[in-house]
C-alpha cells in the first residue's frame, strides 16, 4: 500500500497516464478545493476591485474589509428558500444547473498546472476542453426554457445564438495555435495540453510572440471570444439586468442559483487556462531560455514565497490601520491571524523541496489570475454591446480575422520549414 | 495504460445510447426528446472512445452535442409546445414498421447463430496516440478530392439558405 502511494512520487507522468487511481483522485480533490477557494476569492476581489474602480468602498461590514462577505453570502444562499415556478418543467429545471456545473468542472481534468501536475494528459486535450465547455450552453438554454417565463426564455435564446457564433471564431484561433505546434523539430503537431506547452518549450517562444504579430492577433481573437463564451461583460447579454432582469437564471434562487454562479466563475478560469496554455507558455516561468543558469533558477523559484510574504505584509499593514475602538478588537485579531497564516504559507514555500515542486503551479496560476483581473477590468470599463453589434463583431470581424490568421500561419509554416 | 472494466463500460454506454434513443421517440415533449438525443449522442461518443478514436469522440461532442443540438433546442423553444403535445405522435404505419422490425430481428438472429465466424478473430491494434494524425492524412491526402466536393456542397447549401431566407440581399 505504502509502495503504491510513494511509487507515483518518483514518476514523471500525470497520474492518469501512470494509471494511479489514488493519486488521480487526490489531484481531482485538490483541483476541486483550489477552484472553490478561487471562486470565493474571485467573488470578494471582483466586488472590491469594481468598487474601487467606481470610487466606492465595496463590502466593508462582514469581517475586516469585507473578507468574510463571500462566506456570509454562501451561507445565505444555502439557507434561502428554494423556489420552483408552478408552471416550470420540474425535471429540466432541476437538471439544468447540474449540466452547467458538471461541464465546467469536468474540463479541469486536462488542465496542465505543470508537466506532471494534471489529472491526466489526453491526446485530444484542447478538443476535449472546447467540446465539454461548449456543452454548458445546453444547461443555460434548458434553464431558460424550463423556467417557463419570458425573460429567461429570451436570455436563453440570446445565449445559444451568442455562444454558437463565438465558438467558431474561438475554434479558428485555437487551430492556428495548434498549427504552430506542428513546427516542432520532430514535425508532428499535437492537441494534448501538455504537448502544446512542451512544443513552446522546444521552439523557445510563447506562441503569442510566434510569427509576430500573427500569434498576437490569434490570441486577441481568442481573448474576445472567450469573454463572449463565458457570458461576461461586455458580452453579458443573456443576463443583461437592464433588459432581462437576470436573464436565463431569473427564476432560480438559493442553492440552484449558486450553482450557476460557481459554474460561471469556474468556466472563466477554464477558458483562461486554455488561453494560458496555448499562447502564454503554460507553466513555464518568464524567460526560461534567456535568463538561464542556477542563479536565475533560484531567483524565479523564490517568487511564490515572496508573493505570499508580501500579501502577509499587506495584511499586517491593514491590521495596524484598523480602528482602535474595542468594537473592532475581534476583527483586528482575526486579520492578524489571517496575515500570520499567509506568512507561514509563504515561509513554507521557501523550503527547497516544496519550492521546486510548486513553482510551475505558481506560474500557471499567476497567469490565469492576470486573466481574471482582466475580466473584472472589462466589467468595470466597457459598456454592454447591443445584440446586433455583438453578432456583427462575431461574424464580420472576428471570424474573417481568425480565418486570415489561420491561412497566413499555414503558409508561413510551410514556407519557413 | 491498460483499459479497465471494458465490458462494463461497453454495456453501460450501449444501454445509455439505446434507452435514450427510445426516449427520443417516446417522449411527448420535444425538449425532453432533444435532451434524450443529446444523451444518446454522448453515449455514442463514449463508444468511439472505447474504439480508440478519441478525435472522433471529441468532434462528436463538439459538433453534435454542443453545436447541432443547441440549434435544435433553439428551434424547438420557439415552437408552441402546448399544441405540439396534442398532436399525433406516431404515424400508425404498422405494416411497414413490423416488416422493418422483422428484418432487423432476422439479421440479429443470423448474426447470433453464425457467431464468431463473421468477425475477425484477432483484435485490430489501433494506436490511439496518432488517431488525429491518421484522420488528417486520410482527409487531406488520400481523400482530398471528395473532401473538397463535400465542402463545396456545404457552401452551396449555405448560400441557398441565405438566398431563400432574405428577399433583398
Amino acid at each position: 500500500m505504502l509502495d503504491y502511494i510513494t511509487s507515483y512520487l518518483k514518476s514523471d507522468t500525470t497520474p492518469g497516464q501512470a494509471g494511479n487511481f489514488l493519486w488521480a483522485f487526490i489531484y481531482i480533490l485538490l483541483i476541486f478545493l483550489g477552484l472553490s477557494v478561487a471562486v470565493i476569492a474571485m467573488n470578494w476581489l471582483e466586488r472590491k476591485i469594481l468598487a474601487h474602480m467606481q470610487v466606492r468602498l465595496g463590502p466593508m461590514r462582514v469581517g475586516p474589509h469585507g473578507l468574510l462577505q463571500p462566506i456570509a453570502d454562501a451561507l445565505k444562499l444555502l439557507i434561502k428558500e428554494d423556489i420552483m415556478p408552478a408552471e416550470a418543467d420540474p425535471i429540466v429545471f432541476w437538471i439544468a444547473p447540474l449540466i452547467v456545473v458538471i461541464t465546467s468542472f469536468t474540463v479541469f481534468i486536462v488542465v496542465p498546472f505543470g508537466p506532471t501536475h494534471a489529472v491526466t494528459d489526453m491526446n485530444i486535450g484542447v478538443l476535449f476542453m472546447l467540446g465539454v465547455s461548449s456543452l454548458s450552453v445546453l444547461g443555460i438554454v434548458t434553464a431558460g426554457w424550463a423556467s417557463n417565463s419570458h425573460y429567461p426564455l429570451i436570455g436563453a435564446l440570446r445565449s445559444s445564438a451568442q455562444m454558437v457564433s463565438y465558438e467558431i471564431a474561438m475554434g479558428l484561433a485555437v487551430i492556428s495555435a495548434i498549427l504552430m505546434t506542428s513546427l516542432n523539430t520532430e514535425g508532428t503537431g499535437t492537441l494534448s495540453m501538455i504537448g502544446i506547452v512542451q512544443a513552446q518549450q522546444a521552439q523557445q517562444t510563447w506562441f503569442i510572440f510566434k510569427f509576430f504579430p500573427l500569434g498576437l492577433i490569434a490570441f486577441f481573437v481568442f481573448a474576445v471570444a472567450m469573454v463572449a463564451e463565458t457570458n461576461r461583460a461586455p458580452f453579458d447579454l443573456p443576463e443583461a439586468e437592464s433588459e432581462l432582469t437576470a436573464g436565463f437564471h431569473t427564476e432560480y434562487s438559493g442553492f440552484r442559483w449558486s450553482l450557476f454562479f460557481l459554474a460561471e466563475y469556474s468556466a472563466m478560469i477554464a477558458v483562461s487556462s486554455i488561453a494560458v496554455t496555448l499562447w502564454l507558455g503554460g507553466w513555464m516561468r518568464p524567460f526560461p531560455h534567456w535568463l538561464t543558469g542556477d542563479t536565475w533558477d533560484l531567483v524565479f523559484s523564490l517568487f511564490p514565497g515572496v508573493t505570499f510574504v508580501l500579501l502577509a505584509l499587506m495584511t499586517f499593514y491593514s491590521t495596524i490601520r484598523m480602528p482602535k475602538h474595542p468594537y473592532f478588537r475581534v476583527q483586528t485579531i482575526g486579520l492578524a491571524g489571517f496575515g500570520a497564516v499567509l506568512g507561514l504559507i509563504g515561509l513554507a514555500l521557501f523550503m527547497p523541496p516544496v519550492r521546486d515542486r510548486i513553482q510551475d503551479i505558481y506560474w500557471f496560476a499567476i497567469k490565469v489570475a492576470g486573466f481574471m483581473y482582466l475580466y473584472i477590468w472589462y466589467r468595470g470599463t466597457f459598456p454592454r454591446y447591443r445584440f446586433d453589434q455583438l453578432m456583427r463583431v462575431g461574424w464580420k470581424v472576428l471570424l474573417p480575422i481568425g480565418l486570415g490568421v489561420l491561412i497566413v500561419t499555414g503558409i508561413l509554416g510551410v514556407v519557413l520549414s | 495504460m491498460q483499459p479497465v472494466a471494458t465490458t462494463f463500460f461497453f454495456y453501460f454506454l450501449s444501454a445509455l445510447t439505446v434507452i435514450s434513443g427510445i426516449g427520443v421517440i417516446t417522449r411527448r415533449n420535444p425538449v425532453h426528446s432533444a435532451l434524450a438525443l443529446i444523451l444518446a449522442l454522448l453515449g455514442q461518443a463514449g463508444l468511439y472512445l472505447m474504439l480508440y478514436a478519441p478525435f472522433v469522440a471529441g468532434v462528436q461532442i463538439i459538433l453534435y452535442a454542443g453545436g447541432i443540438m443547441v440549434l435544435f433546442l433553439f428551434v424547438i423553444m420557439l415552437v408552441n409546445i402546448e399544441r405540439s403535445q396534442k398532436e399525433e405522435q406516431f404515424n400508425k404505419q404498422w405494416i411497414v414498421g413490423i416488416a422493418a422490425a422483422l428484418a432487423l430481428g432476422v439479421l440479429f438472429v443470423v448474426v447470433y447463430t453464425k457467431g464468431k465466424g463473421l468477425f475477425p478473430t484477432t483484435l485490430a491494434q489501433l494506436p490511439e496516440t496518432d488517431n488525429t494524425q491518421s484522420i488528417a492524412l486520410l482527409l487531406y491526402r488520400d481523400y482530398m478530392f471528395p473532401f473538397e466536393i463535400a465542402s463545396l456542397l456545404l457552401l452551396v447549401a449555405i448560400i441557398g439558405a441565405v438566398v431563400m431566407a432574405k428577399k433583398r440581399i
